[in-house]
């Protein structure tokens, strides 16, 4: 526990209370690790396929904890002055040439290298932040190696320094997480300092439940239906297992067409929806007799 | 009780990390005080919640799960001895230690099965193990003062889940629902999965009940599973194999990013001493500004060759898989299969082509066989010559894959010099350990004096070595 702050949540039950409450059906390891997230003021790091809601996840922890959702999306190139900070170069100039002449040189240097000129970027948002705060590092194995290293002082100290002003440590650790597709694997150094989720396919009931409180309007036999069938689809070799994104959208699209049972006509018609690649269609059509 | 460490907790929970580390599963120090404090976090009255949070503790990589579950199981277990189950098992007669009487007690499994209850379902396995320990099915008779042993095949065996199945889907089944169709199809595969879901609680709770008897290092050191990275191609079974196929294209994604990072580390080319001369003609013959050679992105063909016969299909469709994933880094793939003679069979492997059965197109669909259908490296080598020779260029990369087995054939070396000389490079990829090379029929320490052979037992192997292979 951090000597800054009181943990948010009192137990394990508790947080799958509250992750509900915000309209996320959260498994035990999800909920778990979540507590000792925050329990622990470890990161935390969330693995898996597309479209089992990882990003959803940052989302409903920062509403169940009332905190504000700060979001450093990763992208190839990704650079300091894209997650830290930059310096507001053309406030800088501004300001050296409206003092011109009128001031020392020692002391400008100094007032155009202070707060006012700094932009904050997320990691520096989020750590500076004196409220509660989830700090969410979208889809990290998109960025560069080098970006890692950046992390590593922010997620291990919470704190990030700036050569021209010094150290900026946390007055309030943010809660948080990052999420990887694993399209490649992170460096040790950065799993090391991070609690591991491995956030799978949910397991039949859940899945259920999850479909039934996305789309309530389905009944609760064609709910059944579909999740039994997803799961099926997914023991099957596909080039991309249908997540629990596709189920939704499949029950929703369903719904749109009226359609009340799954029979061979209604998942002909519907397979695209939570196959993707052709292939996969044509494969599962012919494992599973759909002729 | 044997199983208390003397330690109390903390040396438990270091002998758990011991064995996690035995089983190929990196836990740093670190990772093991993260560990302790998870345990003075939760409740440890909650099995459920400790597992997560040690995992999460501990693992950093989602293919040690299964390692993490079974050797959780066995440190962790939910209870000790015949636990206070719920379920009873039916005996014939009524007595309370006669036999076990099957008939009635598959009709439970069945409707457990059918109900898809999967905590009545551990129960059940949990006292099937333990009654079957003590009193034996019925027929086989008592085995009174015996030292019970704990056996999953024989459980398998009497209670034969998969012959249920039938029974579960019929009970199941809506009226307006044909047998045959795509609903139905469903369903059976559903009842197939909670069945074999059963069949691995039957083996857990016998693993663990051994781990009591035998002592729990001894029951971690042989039966737990491996990571599927570090599985071995040949004596792979097929749900292993199938496993190991869904890696490969995180596995081909990672190798295409870790040469991504190489690429652009190695942009820069040599230093070009002609026209940094010429440049500092300029500046009066001080070199000021360097020149670099540009590097050419070299993307060279591949060919492949590869024995499908049975003893090393499972090694050569991984391998022809990944390959593939790999398409991007060659300017052309060709693939060649074997047996005893060769084909060529790249248009089965085309971009967006259904890969996960192509082994049985190979063997249907190419002319492989000559006399006896067993592998024979030297006919297969000269027919490859023979036809398809013009396919290797100075630009080609070979690939061979094989064991090397030549049943005592005629290895033909000669012709393996001539191909290895007419491509650029040429590797042989093979599946046994190293230290079988040469014995018995193989020839492989023959083939290895003409061309680089490299070890490849496993995936992990595996990509190790294409890696090293694969252009910059």
């Amino acid at each position: 526990m951090s000597p800054l702050q009181s943990p948010s949540f009192g137990s394990v039950a508790d947080v799958t209370e509250r992750l509900a409450a915000a309209g996320y059906l959260a498994s035990t390891a999800v909920a778990t690790t979540v507590f000792l997230a925050d329990r622990l003021g470890k990161p935390l790091l969330v693995e898996g396929p597309a479209g089992v809601g990882k990003t959803e996840l940052a989302k409903a922890v920062a509403e169940s904890t009332k905190a504000e959702l700060v979001r450093l999306q990763c992208y190839e190139g990704i650079d300091e002055s894209r997650a830290l900070y930059e310096w507001n170069h053309a406030k800088q100039l501004l300001r050296i040439t409206a003092s011109q002449g009128s001031e020392s040189w020692d002391r400008t240097r100094d007032d155009v290298f202070s707060e006012e000129f700094l932009l904050p970027r997320p990691l520096l948002t989020a750590i500076r932040r004196p409220d509660p705060t989830v700090l969410l590092i979208d889809e990290i194995d998109k960025a560069d190696v080098e970006v890692e290293g950046l992390l590593l002082e922010v997620l291990s100290d919470y704190q990030v320094t700036v050569p021209e002003m010094g150290t900026i440590t946390a007055t309030r650790k943010p809660f948080a997480l990052l999420t990887s597709n694993s399209t490649r694997e992170l460096s040790e150094a950065l799993k090391r300092r991070c609690l591991f989720l491995h956030l799978d396919f949910p397991d039949a009931d859940l899945e259920r439940r999850i479909v039934a409180s996305r789309v309530p309007e389905l009944t609760d036999a064609l709910t059944d239906a579909l999740v039994r069938t997803v799961r099926v689809l997914r023991g099957l070799e596909l080039r991309k297992a249908p997540s629990v994104a596709e189920t939704i959208d499949w029950g929703r699209t369903l719904l749109a067409l009226g359609m009340d049972t799954l029979d061979d006509d209604a998942v002909r018609a519907t397979l695209g929806v939570v196959l993707k690649h052709q292939s996969d269609q044509v494969k599962a059509a012919a494992e599973l007799r759909l002729n | 009780m044997a199983l208390l460490a003397p330690h109390g907790l903390p040396g438990h929970l270091v002998d758990f990390v011991a064995a996690l580390r035995s089983h190929g599963v990196a836990v740093g120090p670190g990772e093991t005080i993260d560990a302790a404090k998870v345990l003075t976090a939760l409740d440890l009255l909650h099995r459920d919640q400790l597992r997560e949070g040690l995992a999460a503790a501990v693992l950093r990589r989602s293919g040690q799960r299964k390692v993490f579950d079974t050797l959780f199981d066995l440190y962790f277990p939910a209870a000790l001895g015949a636990g206070s189950g719920e379920v009873e098992v039916p005996r014939v007669g009524d007595a309370d230690d006669g036999d076990v009487d099957v008939e009635a007690l598959r009709d439970i499994l069945a409707d457990l099965l059918r109900d898809g209850d999967d905590a009545a379902l551990a129960e059940l396995a949990r006292a099937v193990v333990d009654a079957l320990a003590r009193t034996g099915s019925g027929g086989q008779g008592d085995r009174p003062g015996a030292q019970p042993s704990w056996s999953a095949y024989q459980a398998l065996r009497m209670l034969s889940p998969e012959t249920l199945l039938a029974r579960i889907v019929d009970a199941l089944r809506d009226p307006d629902i044909e047998p045959g169709s795509f609903a139905d199809e469903i369903l059976r595969r559903d009842i197939r999965d909670r069945i074999a879901r059963f069949r691995d609680m039957i083996t857990d709770e016998v693993r663990r009940r051994t781990a009591e008897t035998r002592g729990r290092d001894q029951v971690a050191k042989t039966a737990v599973p491996k990571q599927a990275e570090q599985v071995e191609f040949l004596s792979a079974y097929a749900g292993q194999l199938a496993e190991l196929r869904r890696t490969v294209h995180p596995l081909a994604r990672r190798l295409a990013a870790r040469l991504a990072v190489r690429r652009k580390h190695a942009k820069r080319g040599e230093l070009d001493m002609r026209r940094t001369l010429r440049r500092s003609m300029s500046t009066g013959g001080v070199p000021m500004n360097p020149a670099f050679k540009a590097r050419r992105p070299g993307r060279p063909d591949l060919v492949v060759l590869c024995d499908v016969s049975g003893s090393v299909a499972g090694f050569s469709h991984f391998t022809l898989l990944l390959v593939q994933a790999l398409r991007e880094q060659f300017s052309k793939v060709r693939v060649f299969a074997f047996v005893e003679r060769s084909d060529e069979v790249t248009h089965l492997f085309e971009p967006g082509a259904e890969l996960s059965g192509v082994m049985n197109r190979v063997l249907r669909e190419a002319s492989l066989v000559a006399f006896d259908g067993h592998s024979d490296y030297g006919g297969s080598f000269g027919s490859f010559a023979e036809h398809w020779s013009d396919a290797l260029t100075p630009r080609s990369s070979l690939l061979i894959l094989g064991d090397a087995r030549t049943n005592y054939r005629d290895p033909n070396l000669t012709v393996l010099r001539r191909l290895a000389g007419q491509a650029r490079h040429t590797h042989w990829l093979n599946p046994e350990p190293r230290r079988q090379w040469g014995t018995g029929d193989s020839a492989a320490l023959r083939y290895a004096d003409v061309v680089p052979m490299h070890e490849c037992r496993t995936a992990a192997q595996l990509a190790d070595v294409v890696e090293s292979l694969l252009p910059i």
